[in-house]
């Protein structure tokens, strides 16, 4: 039985105050809060087995290698991936997004396409843009309707031979969407493109399967489910982490290096140049099995009753619009309120204690489609609690009374 | 009055507030009094772009001091835009040059001028700054 009280005394930070109020931390699709299992993690690894890894004999390097395998294996367990060296420790999302990219572009030529959608976050824009800078190909975007869905029937027209990677999120971070990609994967499997799949803000509410999903990439960050910031997971089909050429150079990467000549280490090593985080790496396992001591079936169940509450509760105020109206979303709100700029009840609800996004929040076509200059963005994680929502309620409905 | 003084002045007014309620309250009164730039100006080379709000600053030159209009889409920007003007404008270049803004930090605002505040406004400042400096060299 899910216990959100239990729960939220795993989180030391929730019982804070700000501001002299008690912390509502609805900035969820930020950076999620940590549970004290992760933050001990942190203070055993630097406390108890801080060496290097993957080099060391002595017993110390080889008690830090050994955790930090444990956690790859934790996550390949927890994607369902075939393979442990399919799963690659990156920085985060961004870097996992950046490595594909950079590798697609010694296959490509001018004239292919790379399709991102609508709904991207910028850092799912930004490096497809470079790599057909660089390649010539063309980038083709994915329409979405007002209600904040991508057009399947406009996707299935822009697919074709030319295209040679499609890359759209699980779940949109700026609305809250949650993206069709079966469909989207399995058709564009038809004309042969690959998928990368970026799961920044759906892995702190659902379990993807890899292996179920198809996908031939999957990236996300630890820092969004409830692990440490600065690591990230690329999970790679092993026929494409072999095709694909390494990012970076350096240790660790290599098989045998001569001034004439430098062949690489196989999969993982290949794509993890340098000393990694290595007390990201591991403790990005303790963050996932405590995601999933949690269950993720209760996290999903009770978010949803999360995002209706909130949803009803929101709509009780005069004027406010919610942006992202798709059925099937996760728990985020975006809104504005009408005549009053997000900045403005942001900066007031702060000083009540509430921590949510205002902006454009790294998605400014999605910002540019709906012609407005940002939103105020709630999310809520499985430890936000009903009574938080009524707080927020009552400080947005303050804020528009100072500013209307 | 000289910049120091309307900058007292203004930590006067301010002291008369117990709470942060009040003194955004008083904020949002003075945005609305705000010397709106003339919508000629209001495009997009004065545009301060801050990551959420966006803030236009327009300066010209009379009888040796500097007169600023503004605007931004964000009320509290607005608010504090206003203060900033009623401090800088119809002042001359060297004493505008010569300025802080340290009075901020005692009216509680602190924050909103911090440089990772995404609100435009440490850029206004530099703006009008910029505004000064090219007058001064013209002089």
């Amino acid at each position: 039985m899910f216990d959100v009280q239990k729960v939220r005394a795993d989180f030391p930070i929730l019982s804070q105050k700000v501001n002299g109020k008690p912390l509502v931390y609805f900035d969820n699709g930020a950076t999620s809060q940590k549970p004290q299992v992760v933050i001990d993690a942190i203070s055993k690894y630097y406390s108890e087995i801080n060496a290097n890894i993957h080099r060391g004999v002595h017993t110390l390097s080889q008690l830090a290698t050994d955790a930090y395998e444990v956690s790859r294996n934790t996550i390949q367990n927890h994607l369902n991936a075939k393979y442990n060296h399919e799963i690659i420790f990156t920085s985060g999302t961004t870097f996992g997004i950046n490595l594909v990219a950079n590798g697609f572009a010694s296959l490509l030529k001018a004239g292919d396409e790379v399709m991102v959608s609508a709904l991207e976050h910028h850092s799912n824009i930004v490096p497809w843009q470079f790599l057909c800078e660089k390649t010539g190909a063309k980038l083709v975007v994915i329409p979405m309707n007002e209600k904040g869905e991508l057009i399947l029937s406009e996707f299935d027209k822009l697919l074709s031979e030319k295209t040679k990677i499609v890359t759209v999120n699980h779940i949109s971070n700026a609305l809250g969407t949650v993206n069709p990609i079966e469909y989207i994967i399995k058709k564009a499997h038809g004309v042969g493109a690959a998928v990368l799949i970026d799961g920044a803000q759906a892995t702190p509410h659902l379990r993807p399967d890899v292996q179920a999903l198809e996908c031939d990439f999957y990236v996300f960050s630890g820092h969004k489910v409830c692990g440490p910031t600065g690591v990230g997971i690329l999970y790679g089909k092993e026929e494409w982490l072999r095709k694909l050429p390494p990012y970076q150079g350096g240790g660790e990467m290599i098989a045998e290096v001569t001034f004439e000549k430098t062949t690489y280490a196989d999969l993982p090593h290949k794509f993890e140049a340098g000393t990694p985080n290595i007390s990201g790496g591991i403790v990005l396992g303790t963050a996932i099995d405590y995601m999933n001591s949690i269950g993720f079936d209760n996290i999903a169940a009770y978010e949803q009753e999360l995002l209706d509450y909130g949803t009803k509760r929101l709509l009780e105020i005069e004027g406010l619009t919610i942006y992202g109206t798709s059925e099937n979303k996760a728990s985020v709100i975006s809104f504005n309120i009408e005549g009053i700029h997000p900045y403005d009840i942001g900066t007031i609800i702060d000083k009540l204690g509430i921590a949510v996004r205002t902006g454009h929040h790294c998605a400014q076509p999605i910002m540019n489609f709906f012609n407005i200059p940002g939103t105020i963005r709630a999310s809520f994680a499985f430890y936000n609690t009903k009574e938080e929502i009524d707080i927020f309620v009552e400080a947005v409905k303050k804020a528009q009374m100072m500013l209307s | 009055m000289t910049i120091k003084e309307i900058q007292d002045e203004i930590v006067d007014e301010f002291s008369m507030f117990d709470d942060w309620m009040q003194r955004y309250e008083y904020i949002i009164e003075l945005g609305k009094s705000l010397p709106l730039i003339d919508e000629q100006y209001k495009v997009d080379e004065n545009i301060i772009k801050g990551c959420q709000s966006k803030v236009w600053v327009h300066g010209e030159e009379q009888d040796g001091k500097i007169v600023f209009t503004a605007d931004s889409d964000a009320i509290l920007t607005k608010g504090i835009i206003a203060i900033l003007i009623r401090t800088f404008s119809n002042q001359s270049p060297k004493d505008i040059l010569d300025a802080n803004t340290d009075f901020i930090d005692e009216i509680g605002l602190k924050e909103h001028l911090s440089p990772t505040r995404a609100n435009g406004l440490v850029s206004m400042i530099k703006q009008i700054k910029m505004y000064a400096l090219a007058f001064q060299s013209k002089q």
